[in-house]
């Protein structure tokens, strides 16, 4: 995606954001001691997993409550086309959020005054542990835009992905919005708490990375056209494992959140009004 | 509506004698609030809807200074306009103050725009946004369909990418729909960020009874909103109210959450030129002492301002000198304000129309109680609406909100002066 768009294109999406979060020029360091709830990390330790933002490269997150993204997106696009900008927004959903009702309201505005949003599904087929077929009426989620056209495209193939994110972004910047479902897969369970196989068969997932995995894909590309060799490839992925575990370690070695941050932020100008902490006669504080 | 608007033209014929050759003071209160249609309001109003009280107060040759002390009281901020400038005061009504106050925070920012349903071609539900739609056009005041969640959504993204909406609730009944983005999206998002994504919105609209709308359109959203931090929310009264807490609101940073309140919008009230300033803004976070007292405290917002005046008008004449405290914020609370009045009168009387549990008067009374415990000479006294879903009929709607009654009775019983109980249960 990013291949196909710039920094001041936005990028919204739900809470599988850390990836994103990295191909908008976010840091390892960032990501892992925001996981680890450190001062180093991106949202300084006060976010969490699901609440990665990058402003200045137009990420706006990580949210937790599925299908609110949406509307957001569309907020967000219809702020580009008020500046009169030439940028649209990805408003990312799962095939989950597919079903709210915010996306279709959403969609709706979005379409009567032309917004440049470009809605795209991510169907890895679960909702959680729900299958799309047990979820969905209709799992097309290309088509649920009934009067807003959609495309499906093969999510783990890395070219068709740029390609239809390049299209879509002259599409919406000329018609308004657009879909995308992008026809992809979850080998883990929904989060660290899920062992992902209560709802599907092992051999389902491990069918699916034997012949669908994106990046041995784009590995026998290239070995085929010999645009690199099987050593070169191998160096890169241990130069990738490096930079992981060094950024690992540098975010352990990150402190905590100093006590005070509890109370900040809770505004942007908080007038020194007062704020408690759980005994208020033990920890007051003066919001700046 | 403006009793200080009769009070003022009385005044002018005080110093004529009456047919009756003595001079009278002439003070007007009514039990239920009425629309203005313009500011002579002697014309339309039928006599039978008001009582009136006439106190003597000299024959010896003019108003004594005591008589005039009491009522100048009252008249604060119409007297304290009338000493500053000429003696035409304008009056403006609670629906003109936001009409204009969103007119000029559109003219000077362009990225304020207003967003909800009927705003533009309808010219607003309640008229307030009257008129923008053909000033700012329909990229700046923004029609939608009725889909409180998206368009709320819609707004707080928009927010989140640097321009600043106004998003209408036709009633904050509706904004239950979208309470998610009020919340979640909007009031968290620059603690999550940790100060990377900050929400300049508004979300405003009438909240509360109006009368006779019935139980899904008559609830009162202070408390709910009031406990998320993150949000700001306010609730003016009178027309410097809403001028200047909805600029304050449109500028500020941070969401803020905009109670206004149905029958207010068409009563009148003076208007200093300070606040007809297109600078003019109130600070937040601030109360109002609405009237100085020093027997018991009466804290109130919204509609019950006026009540509390009222109530204090007649609590007066029972020799109990009520401080009257209008909130103008339930979040940032003006705790300080709060507790330096019961510090002072060492009773308290809150009112609101939302339902009691859990309500405003609950977190002032426990405010009152760990900062000011040994002030207190009296149990703190509640007024709120009654437990129940807001019934339709206009007997039992009655008695679904406070009346003048019963902050009075609330406050004798906080001076301990007994009011026979009432013969249910």
């Amino acid at each position: 995606m990013e291949a196909a768009i710039t920094k001041k294109d936005c990028i919204i999406t739900a809470y599988r954001d850390h990836c994103i979060f990295l191909g908008r020029g976010g840091t390892l360091l960032e990501s892992f001691a925001e996981l680890m709830g450190r001062k180093a990390g991106c949202s300084r330790g006060k976010g969490g997993s699901m609440h990665f933002y990058k402003k200045d490269a137009c990420f706006f997150g990580g949210h937790g409550i599925v299908g609110a993204q949406v509307p957001l997106g569309c907020g967000l696009a219809f702020a580009q086309k008020y500046r009169k900008e030439d940028h649209v927004t990805f408003a990312m959903y799962g095939d989950g959020a597919a079903n709210q009702g915010q996306l279709f309201e959403a969609l709706n505005m979005a379409a009567l005054w032309d917004l440049p949003a470009i809605l795209v599904c991510e169907n890895n087929h679960y909702g959680m542990g729900t299958a799309e077929w047990r979820a969905a009426k209709s799992p097309a989620y290309y088509k649920r835009g009934d009067y807003v056209p959609g495309l499906k495209v093969d999510g783990m193939d890395a070219f068709a992905v740029k390609q239809a994110c390049k299209f879509a972004k002259e599409h919406a910047l000329k018609n308004g919005p657009i879909i995308l479902e992008m026809d992809t897969y979850r080998y883990h369970g929904h989060s660290m708490s899920d062992p992902g196989s209560t709802y599907r068969t092992r051999d389902e997932i491990s069918g699916v990375r034997q012949e669908r995995d994106p990046i041995e894909r784009i590995r026998k590309l290239i070995l085929a056209h010999d645009i690199a060799t099987e050593k070169e490839l191998k160096d890169i992925e241990k130069q990738a494992r490096k930079e992981v575990d060094e950024a690992i370690a540098q975010a352990k070695e990150s402190p905590m959140p100093d006590e005070s941050e509890l109370f900040t932020n809770v505004y942007r100008k908080g007038f020194g009004v007062e704020s408690f902490g759980t005994d208020r006669k033990e920890l007051r504080a003066s919001l700046p | 509506m403006g009793h200080h608007t009769n009070l003022l033209s009385y005044r002018r014929r005080l110093f004529q004698p009456s047919p009756a050759g003595d001079r009278k003071l002439i003070s007007i209160y009514h039990s239920r609030p009425l629309f203005s249609v313009n500011s002579n309001l002697f014309c339309l109003i039928d006599e039978s809807m008001w009582g009136i009280i006439r106190q003597n107060v000299g024959v010896t040759g003019g108003l004594s200074s005591q008589g005039l002390g009491n009522h100048m009281m009252r008249l604060r901020p119409v007297a304290s306009a009338m000493r500053s400038y000429s003696s035409a005061t304008k009056e403006m009504t609670v629906r003109d103050a936001l009409n204009s106050a969103l007119d000029e925070e559109m003219a000077a920012d362009p990225n304020v725009f207003v967003m909800g349903e009927e705003v533009g071609e309808y010219q607003g539900a309640y008229k307030i946004t009257k008129g923008l739609l053909d000033k700012y056009g329909p990229e700046r005041v923004v029609d939608t369909p009725i889909t409180e969640a998206g368009f709320a959504g819609i707004g707080v993204g928009a927010a989140y990418h640097g321009l600043r909406p106004v998003i209408e609730f036709m009633t904050f009944n509706f904004s239950m729909q979208a309470i998610d983005h009020v919340i979640n999206s909007a009031a968290k998002s620059n603690y999550m960020s940790a100060g990377q994504i900050n929400v300049p919105i508004v979300f405003r609209g009438p909240n509360g009874p109006a009368a006779g709308v019935g139980a899904q359109h008559s609830q009162c959203y202070g408390a709910w909103y009031g406990s998320v931090p993150g949000l700001k929310v306010l609730v003016p009264y009178s027309s410097e109210d809403a001028r200047g807490l909805l600029k304050a609101a449109i500028r500020d940073p941070d969401p803020v959450v905009f109670l206004e309140n149905e029958l207010l919008y068409g009563e009148s009230f003076p208007v200093s030129a300070e606040a007809l300033d297109s600078s003019f803004c109130l600070p937040i976070g601030k109360a109002k002492i609405e009237r100085e007292g020093k027997d018991i405290t009466i804290t109130a917002f919204s509609k019950m301002v006026g009540y509390a005046l009222k109530a204090a008008e007649i609590l007066e004449k029972d020799g109990i000198n009520a401080e009257v405290i209008n909130l103008r914020s339930i979040r940032p609370l003006d705790r300080a304000t709060i507790n330096a009045s019961v510090r002072k009168t060492n009773r308290l009387v809150t009112v609101e129309e939302g339902f009691p549990q859990h309500g405003i008067g609950a977190e002032i009374c426990a405010s009152v109680v760990e900062d000011s415990f040994g002030y207190l000479d009296a149990p703190v006294e509640r007024i709120a609406g009654a437990d129940v879903p807001t019934p339709y009929a206009a007997n039992l709607e009655r008695m679904a909100f406070p009346q003048i009654e019963d902050i009075v009775r609330a406050a004798k019983r906080a001076c301990y002066r007994s009011v026979p109980m009432s013969a249910t249960a």
